[in-house]
C-alpha cells in the first residue's frame, strides 16, 4: 500500500480549500496558490497512477477506483491545459470542487490490486477506457461551466445580485466555455464508443450487442449530439446549452456508475 | 434694471407630455430662436435651450408680463393650441424664482433622473449659441455663468450626480455581464431622454458596433441618430430592427407599453436566442414586465438599476436636498447682486465706496500728523471729500446718461467691473466662463 495516492487526495483537498479561499476573498495570491497545489496534486497523481502502472503490470483502469481515480487526472490535466490556453474567471474553484468530489468517491472505493481477466487483457483496455474516461472529464468540464452559467444567470435575470455576479464571468464566457468543453469532449467522447466497438469485437465477437453500457453511452452520445446540432440550427445556445451540457453529463455519469450497479450486463466488472 | 426683469418661460417633462413637447416649433432645429425672441417687445437680453425633456427661454426683459406672454405665442406658434393650454402646459418663472429655476436645472435638481450630468453641457451650448448671436448681454452673461458656478458647487458638494451616472454604468456593467465583449453588439433608442442618451454614449464608449433610434418622429429619430452616427426608423419599424439589436433602451413618454411579451417571442426564434437586454427607463413603463421571463431576456427598468448600484433612496433624497440648499443660498447670493444692477443701487455703492476708501486714507493720514490744528484738518478733510466728489461726477453722470435699456445695463455692468463693486466676481473661473 503506498501513500502516493492519500498524499494525491489530500493535495486535491488543499487546492480545493485554497480555491474555495480565493473565491471568497478573491486575494491573487489564494488564487497562486491553488494553482500551485493543484498542479503538485496533479504531478503526484500521475506518479501514482504511474506506480500503480507497475505494481498492477497492466493499465490501472481496471477496478471503481482506478477509473475514477482516472477520471479526476484527466480532469486535473484537462482543465490545467485548458486553463493554459483559454481562461474563465473562477471556473477553477468550481472544478477542483469536481475533482474532490471524484477523489472522494475513489478513495472510498476498494483500493486492491486485481488480476486482469482474460477479456480485459487486450491493447484496447488503455485506449478505450482511458479515451472514454478523458471524454468524461471535458463533459464534466461542461457541466461545471452549466453550473456556473445558471448560478449566474439566476442573479441577472431576479436582478438581485449575491455572491456570484461579481465572481463569473460573463454569461457569454461561460457559454463558449460551455461550447469549447463539448468541443473536445464530443469526439473524445464518439472515439471512445467507436474505440469500446471494436474491443467488443475483439473480446466478444460483435461491433454491438445492446449491452447496458453500450446502450447509455448511445443515449449521452444523442444528448451532446442533439446540444451540438440544435446549437448551429437552432440557437440552442445559453441557458438551454447550459442545462443540456448538465443533463448530458448526468448520462454520462450513468453510464459509467449507474449501469454498473442498477443494471449490470458484460461490463460490469469494470467501475 | 430691477431683479423683476430676469423672467424663464419652459416647459418640461413635469408640465408637459411628449405629444406637446414635440409640438414645440423648435424641436425641429434649424434656426436658434433667440434671434425671434430677441426681437420681441420688451425682451433686452435672450438665451434658448431645448433639450429631449425640456424648453427654456431665459429671458431679461423690461415688461415681463408682455414679454412672457408673446415667447409663449412664440414658442407654441403653430401647435394648434388655445392660451388657456399654452399656459398649462408651461410656466413662468420672474425675478427669484427665474433665479432658482435656472440653478435647479444647472443642478440638474429639475431633471427626469435627477443629477444627470448631460443638462449642464446642453445649458452652456445653448447659452454660447446666444453669446455668438449676440443675444446675451450683461445680465444673462452673469446669470447664465453664475448657473454653471452653482452647478459645480452643487457637484462638488453634494453626491448628486453619482446616482445618475452609476445608473448608466450599471446598465454597462449588467451589458457586459451578458454579453461578454459589446464591441459587435447594437443599441436601439426608443424614444430620447437624457439619460437615455447618457447610457447610450456610454455603451458608445465602450465600443458598441451599432446604433438604431426609434421615435415616434421619425425627423426626430433621425436627428439623434445623426448624433450617434446610426440608423433612424419609425416606431413603428421597431419590432422589425428587433432581430438586429442586443440592447435596447426605451425611454418613451407613452402612456401604455410598447413592447409587450408576445411581440418578442418569435423574434427570440428568429435570433437564435441571442440574448436580448432591455433597459426600460421610461415613467411609466414602456416595456411588458411580463417579458423578463422569456428565455434570455433580461429587463431591467429604472429601480431595478438603482437597486443594482445601491444608493438607497434616503441618501438619494439626503443628495438632493443638500443641493437644493446650495441653490437656495446661491439664489440669495445672486438676487442681491442683481437689486444692485439698477442705476441708484449702482450709485450709493461707488459712494458707499468712494466714502469707505476716504474715511480710511483720511485717518491713516491724521494719525501720522497729530501736530496738525483743528483748521489745518479741516483742510484735509475738505479737500478728500471733493476730491473723491469731483472724481464719481462723471461716472454717475455716465451711469445717469439717458440710452437704451441695453446700453444702459452695458454702462452698469462697466462701472461695477472698473470700481470693483462686484465681490464676488472673483469666484467665477475661466471655465465657467466659457
Amino acid at each position: 500500500m503506498n501513500m502516493l495516492f492519500p498524499l494525491t487526495y489530500l493535495g486535491y483537498l488543499l487546492a480545493t480549500a485554497t480555491y474555495l479561499l480565493w473565491f471568497i476573498n478573491q486575494q491573487r495570491t489564494a488564487r497562486l496558490a491553488a494553482r500551485w497545489l493543484l498542479t503538485a496534486a496533479g504531478i503526484l497523481h500521475t506518479l501514482n497512477l504511474g506506480a500503480r502502472y507497475f505494481e498492477a503490470g497492466h493499465t490501472p483502469i481496471s477496478n471503481m477506483h482506478e477509473a475514477v481515480s482516472f477520471f479526476a487526472w484527466s480532469m486535473t490535466w484537462g482543465f490545467l491545459i485548458f486553463r493554459w490556453r483559454y481562461r474563465v474567471k473562477n471556473f477553477g474553484t468550481f472544478v477542483s470542487v469536481g475533482i474532490s468530489l471524484l477523489m472522494t468517491v475513489a478513495a472510498l472505493a476498494s483500493k486492491e490490486v486485481t488480476p486482469l481477466p482474460p477479456a480485459m487483457r487486450s491493447l484496447w483496455l488503455p485506449v478505450h477506457a482511458s479515451i472514454a474516461l478523458m471524454a468524461n472529464a471535458f463533459l464534466a468540464m461542461g457541466f461545471c461551466g452549466g453550473v456556473m452559467y445558471l448560478l449566474q444567470e439566476r442573479e441577472i435575470k431576479s436582478r438581485r445580485f449575491g455572491i456570484f455576479y461579481e465572481r463569473l464571468p460573463s454569461l457569454e464566457a461561460l457559454d463558449n466555455l460551455n461550447q469549447h468543453c463539448l468541443s473536445a469532449g464530443f469526439p473524445l467522447l464518439t472515439l471512445g464508443i467507436i474505440t469500446g466497438s471494436f474491443w467488443a469485437k475483439q473480446a466478444w465477437g460483435s461491433y454491438w450487442q445492446w449491452d447496458p453500457k453500450e446502450t447509455w453511452s448511445l443515449i449521452t452520445w444523442f444528448i451532446y449530439a442533439a446540444l451540438l446540432h440544435f446549437r448551429f440550427t437552432m440557437g440552442w445556445r445559453r441557458r438551454r446549452a447550459a442545462i443540456m451540457s448538465m443533463i448530458g453529463f448526468a448520462a454520462a455519469l450513468f453510464t459509467l456508475w449507474g449501469v454498473t450497479y442498477l443494471l449490470g450486463g458484460i461490463h460490469a466488472y469494470v467501475g | 434694471m430691477s431683479a423683476d426683469s430676469l423672467l424663464i418661460v419652459g416647459v418640461n417633462h413635469k408640465v408637459a407630455p411628449v405629444e406637446i413637447r414635440e409640438k414645440l416649433a423648435h424641436n425641429a432645429g434649424c434656426e436658434n430662436p433667440v434671434v425671434a425672441i430677441k426681437t420681441l417687445p420688451g425682451c433686452r437680453e435672450c438665451c434658448f435651450l431645448g433639450t429631449c425633456n425640456r424648453v427654456e427661454v431665459i429671458c431679461a426683459s423690461a415688461a415681463p408680463e408682455a414679454t412672457a406672454r408673446l415667447i409663449r405665442q412664440h414658442l407654441f406658434s403653430g401647435a394648434g393650441l388655445s392660451e388657456a393650454e399654452i399656459e398649462r402646459y408651461s410656466y413662468l418663472h420672474v425675478g427669484r424664482q427665474a433665479v432658482n429655476h435656472l440653478f435647479r436645472v444647472a443642478a440638474s435638481l429639475d431633471s427626469m433622473i435627477v443629477g444627470e450630468p448631460q443638462i449642464l453641457g446642453q445649458l452652456k451650448k445653448a447659452y454660447r449659441a446666444a453669446a455668438e448671436l449676440k443675444t446675451v448681454g450683461p445680465v444673462l452673461n452673469k446669470f447664465i455663468n453664475k448657473s454653471f458656478s452653482v452647478a459645480k458647487r452643487v457637484r462638488t458638494e453634494t453626491n448628486i450626480g453619482g446616482s445618475a451616472v452609476s445608473i448608466s454604468y450599471a446598465a454597462v456593467q449588467l451589458a457586459k455581464k451578458i454579453f461578454g465583449s459589446l464591441n459587435d453588439k447594437r443599441v436601439m433608442l426608443v424614444g430620447a431622454g437624457e439619460m437615455a442618451e447618457l447610457a447610450a454614449e456610454h455603451l458608445i464608449a465602450q465600443g458598441i458596433a451599432g446604433v438604431v433610434v426609434a421615435n415616434r418622429t421619425l425627423e426626430r429619430a433621425i436627428t439623434l441618430a445623426q448624433r450617434f452616427n446610426g440608423t433612424a426608423v419609425s416606431l413603428e419599424g421597431l419590432s422589425g430592427e428587433l432581430e438586429n439589436v442586443d440592447i435596447l433602451i426605451s425611454s418613451t413618454g407613452a402612456t401604455g407599453l410598447v413592447l409587450m411579451r408576445d411581440d418578442v417571442k418569435p423574434i427570440m426564434r428568429q435570433r437564435m436566442n441571442r440574448p436580448l437586454f432591455l433597459i426600460d427607463i421610461a415613467v411609466p413603463r414602456d416595456l411588458d414586465p411580463k417579458l423578463n421571463d422569456l428565455d434570455n431576456v433580461y429587463l431591467y427598468d429604472i429601480d431595478n438599476l438603482k437597486d443594482v448600484v445601491e444608493v438607497n433612496k434616503s441618501e438619494r433624497q439626503k443628495e438632493a436636498d443638500s443641493a437644493s440648499r446650495i441653490v437656495d443660498e446661491e439664489t440669495a447670493k445672486f438676487q442681491l447682486w442683481l437689486e444692485g444692477m439698477g442705476v441708484t443701487p449702482t450709485i450709493v455703492a461707488l459712494r458707499n465706496k468712494a466714502d469707505t476708501l476716504r474715511q480710511a486714507e483720511l485717518e491713516k493720514t491724521l494719525s501720522q500728523l497729530k501736530e496738525l490744528s483743528p483748521k489745518q484738518v479741516k483742510a484735509i478733510e475738505v479737500l478728500a471729500a471733493s476730491l473723491t466728489n469731483k472724481m464719481l461726477h462723471h461716472p454717475i453722470v455716465f451711469l445717469k446718461a439717458k440710452g437704451g435699456p441695453e446700453e444702459q445695463a452695458g454702462r452698469l455692468d462697466s462701472i461695477r467691473q472698473i470700481y470693483g463693486l462686484d465681490p464676488e466676481d472673483s469666484d467665477l473661473d475661466e471655465e465657467d466662463q466659457l
